[in-house]
């Protein structure tokens, strides 16, 4: 096969990438854009602004709605993922290494699971919820959304565990360590790749799942920011807000960025090498 | 420091294969104890289950007096060496040899010390701050050598330490694990399917074959005196040579030649001086060039013509390859262990005869070739029954 990087090829990937890049950005500074524009200028049609104002951003936080909803979406993601982590670590590491009857229905269940449709529990869940005092509490929405992640995570991060050779846990046993020190100082260190993996997927899904936050909640308890954006009005009934909307879009999405780009740096792969042999 | 006593020990897995059946091995305090064997001889498990890695199916495992069989391998007091080394690859050298101590709550400062001690004993100063990735192999063997010692142990278990390691590399440590060994006197089980460590490390071997102990001796008492076909091929390297026999009237009928046997070996024999068919077993080094014995010791042996299909020089000796007509030896088990250990052919010349390997002196003028006298020393033969494989020779 011809692996040269000839002139042509290389025109052929650079206009590949910018098409890619065209496609995945533009609606992102579309919506950055309509943020920053005032309400008269909105439906101009024009990408930039042509009068720029920061007055959407303002609009979003005046009314306290927007920032409660921030803090019930931070928290609640926050604490799905933790519990998540938590959780799938564990589940993971006695699915990698114990044998145990109902292993495989487990992990068969666990995948079922991931592939349930939520729409369909969603109904059950608001008039299940009303009745024990879970609707509109941050509980409420933690619970569906672990159900959801675990699985995943579970998968993920045994993936990650089943990479980590063996005698290294041996090792530990050897060096003095109970089965917990050997988790918790060998085997978790090197699964963290993993364990970030498990964490952002699991943020994300949190933080934007919209279906669940809208049916199960009502009030500035625990309404997050999606279903916040949904619920912005203009000044008056005949006003679009749309600029708040897109200030409000931009705010939600935000966070997310600074995980990624945080945790990004410590997905590292190849931190087992030099483990054994060489 | 502690003795290791296995008291009738079995590994048998759930679907019934017994790894390990009814292992009976007494370990002394700071003696080097090496297991020997083929892959799947049980010889691992059996470590495994010293080291309390795997359950013990039945029987009694005794450490220092005490019953162990099921004290979880952290309160045994042993330390391992992994083949793989298994070294923690997010710690440095410092923080892996340290690891057990730190575990084990000791004081900082003592840490410290014992890490330098360790480190001092096996050269690793300058790479007590660096990660496992960076180290060579030999490096890295060291530092799993430095993780047991450092905790200072009742017992040290040793998995194929050396197996990862290049040749030259491996015969470098191999001094350096004898003399660790020796200079700390801490009992070791050593586990190698390589004859030459096992004969060279070992204060006694112990050789495995199928789970079976074998033989347990001295290095030179098993191979002056193996107890069996398997025991005898597999320790000696080149290995010993085997060929179909007939034993009567005090006469080893060999496929090359006729040998009256010595009174000795007679009475070795006992009762199976007549036994008809056996397998005679020659070592290399039992042959020699007819020209280079001297007069004194030529009466003992008996000389014969061979034909070298190949000589192999060595430096310091010859290894002269010749044929025998003889016919295939199938009927043993044991010789067939030994052949798939060696890979799983037999050597045999161009014309499909069996070869045998003669280490020659240097003196010797044999050519690949030529037809020249041999000598073999008739007092130096094995002999083991063709079925069981059990040496008609052993000398108890």
């Amino acid at each position: 096969m011809d692996q040269e990087n000839t002139p042509t090829r290389k025109t052929l990937w650079i206009f590949a990438v910018v098409g890619v890049l065209i496609y995945a950005l533009v609606p992102v500074i579309w919506i950055a854009s309509l943020s920053l524009k005032t309400p008269e200028s909105i439906g101009d049609g024009s990408f930039l602004p042509t009068h720029w104002t920061l007055h959407n951003y303002t609009t979003a936080f005046k009314t306290g709605f927007f920032t409660a909803s921030l803090r019930n979406s931070i928290g609640i993601a926050l604490i799905t993922t933790v519990i998540a982590l938590a959780f799938a670590s564990m589940a993971a590491y006695a699915i990698t290494r114990l044998d145990f009857p109902g292993k495989t229905a487990i992990l068969a269940g666990a995948l079922a699971v991931t592939m349930f449709p939520a729409i369909s529990i969603v109904g059950g869940l608001y008039n299940v919820w009303r009745n024990i005092g879970l609707f509109d509490t941050w509980a409420g929405l933690i619970l569906p959304y672990l159900s959801f992640s675990l699985p995943l995570s579970i998968y993920i991060l045994s993936a990650f565990f089943r990479e980590i050779p063996w005698d290294l846990e041996k090792a530990a046993q050897m060096d003095g360590a109970t089965p917990l020190q050997a988790f918790w100082r060998v085997i978790l260190p090197l699964a963290v790749p993993g364990v970030f993996t498990a964490g952002i997927l699991t943020f994300i899904a949190a933080w934007n799942d919209f279906l669940f936050a809208n049916v199960l909640t009502a009030t500035n308890s625990a309404r997050t920011a999606p279903v916040a954006l949904s619920y912005f009005t203009g000044a008056s009934q005949f006003q679009q807000p749309a600029g708040a909307i897109a200030a409000g879009a931009v705010i939600v999405t935000v966070p997310i960025l600074i995980m990624v780009l945080i945790f990004q740096r410590r997905i590292v792969s190849g931190l087992t090498a030099g483990a054994v042999k060489g | 420091m502690a003795e290791i006593v296995l008291d009738n020990v079995v590994k048998r897995y759930p679907d019934g294969f017994e790894a390990v059946k009814e292992l009976n091995l007494e370990i002394a305090d700071g003696e080097f104890m090496i297991l020997v064997g083929p892959s799947g001889c049980g010889k691992s498990t059996a470590l495994n289950m010293i080291a309390g890695l795997e359950d013990i199916s039945a029987g009694e495992l005794r450490i220092g007096g005490k019953v162990v069989n099921r004290v979880a391998p952290r309160d045994r007091d042993i330390a391992m060496v992994f083949q793989s080394y298994a070294l923690y690859p997010h710690m440095t050298v410092r923080e892996n040899m340290a690891f057990a101590l730190r575990l084990a709550k000791v004081p900082k400062a003592e840490v410290n010390q014992k890490v330098q001690e360790a480190a001092d004993i096996l050269d690793l100063n300058e790479h007590l701050e660096r990660k496992p990735a960076n180290l060579s192999g030999g490096q890295r063997q060291r530092v799993a050598m430095g993780r047991a010692i450092v905790r200072d142990p009742s017992a040290f278990l040793m998995d194929e330490p050396l197996s990862n390691l290049d040749a030259k590399l491996r015969v470098q440590m191999r001094s350096q694990v004898a003399r660790i060994q020796r200079k700390l006197n801490t009992t070791t089980v050593y586990v190698t399917h390589d004859q030459t460590e096992a004969m060279t490390l070992g204060d006694r071997v112990a050789v495995m074959l199928s789970g079976v102990l074998q033989q347990v001796g001295s290095p030179m008492e098993l191979y002056d005196n193996p107890a069996n076909l398997f025991v005898a091929g597999f320790i000696g390297s080149p290995g010993m040579n085997f060929m179909p026999a007939t034993l009567e009237n005090g006469t080893a009928h060999l496929p090359m030649v006729d040998v009256p046997l010595p009174a000795d070996t007679l009475e070795r024999l006992g009762r199976h001086r007549g036994a008809g068919d056996v397998i005679a077993g020659i070592r290399p080094e039992d042959f020699e060039d007819a020209t280079n014995v001297e007069a004194a010791v030529r009466d003992r042996g008996i000389t014969f013509k061979a034909h070298f299909d190949l000589v192999e020089a060595m430096g310091a000796e010859y290894y002269a390859h010749f044929g025998i007509n003889a016919k295939e030896i199938v009927a043993s088990e044991e010789l067939q262990e030994l052949r798939d250990d060696a890979g799983g052919v037999e050597e045999m010349t161009e014309s499909g005869d069996t070869v045998l390997v003669a280490r020659l002196s240097p003196k010797s003028r044999a050519r690949a070739g030529e037809e020249s006298d041999l000598w073999l020393d008739s007092t130096k033969l094995h002999f083991f029954d063709a079925q069981s494989g059990e040496a008609l020779t052993f000398r108890r």
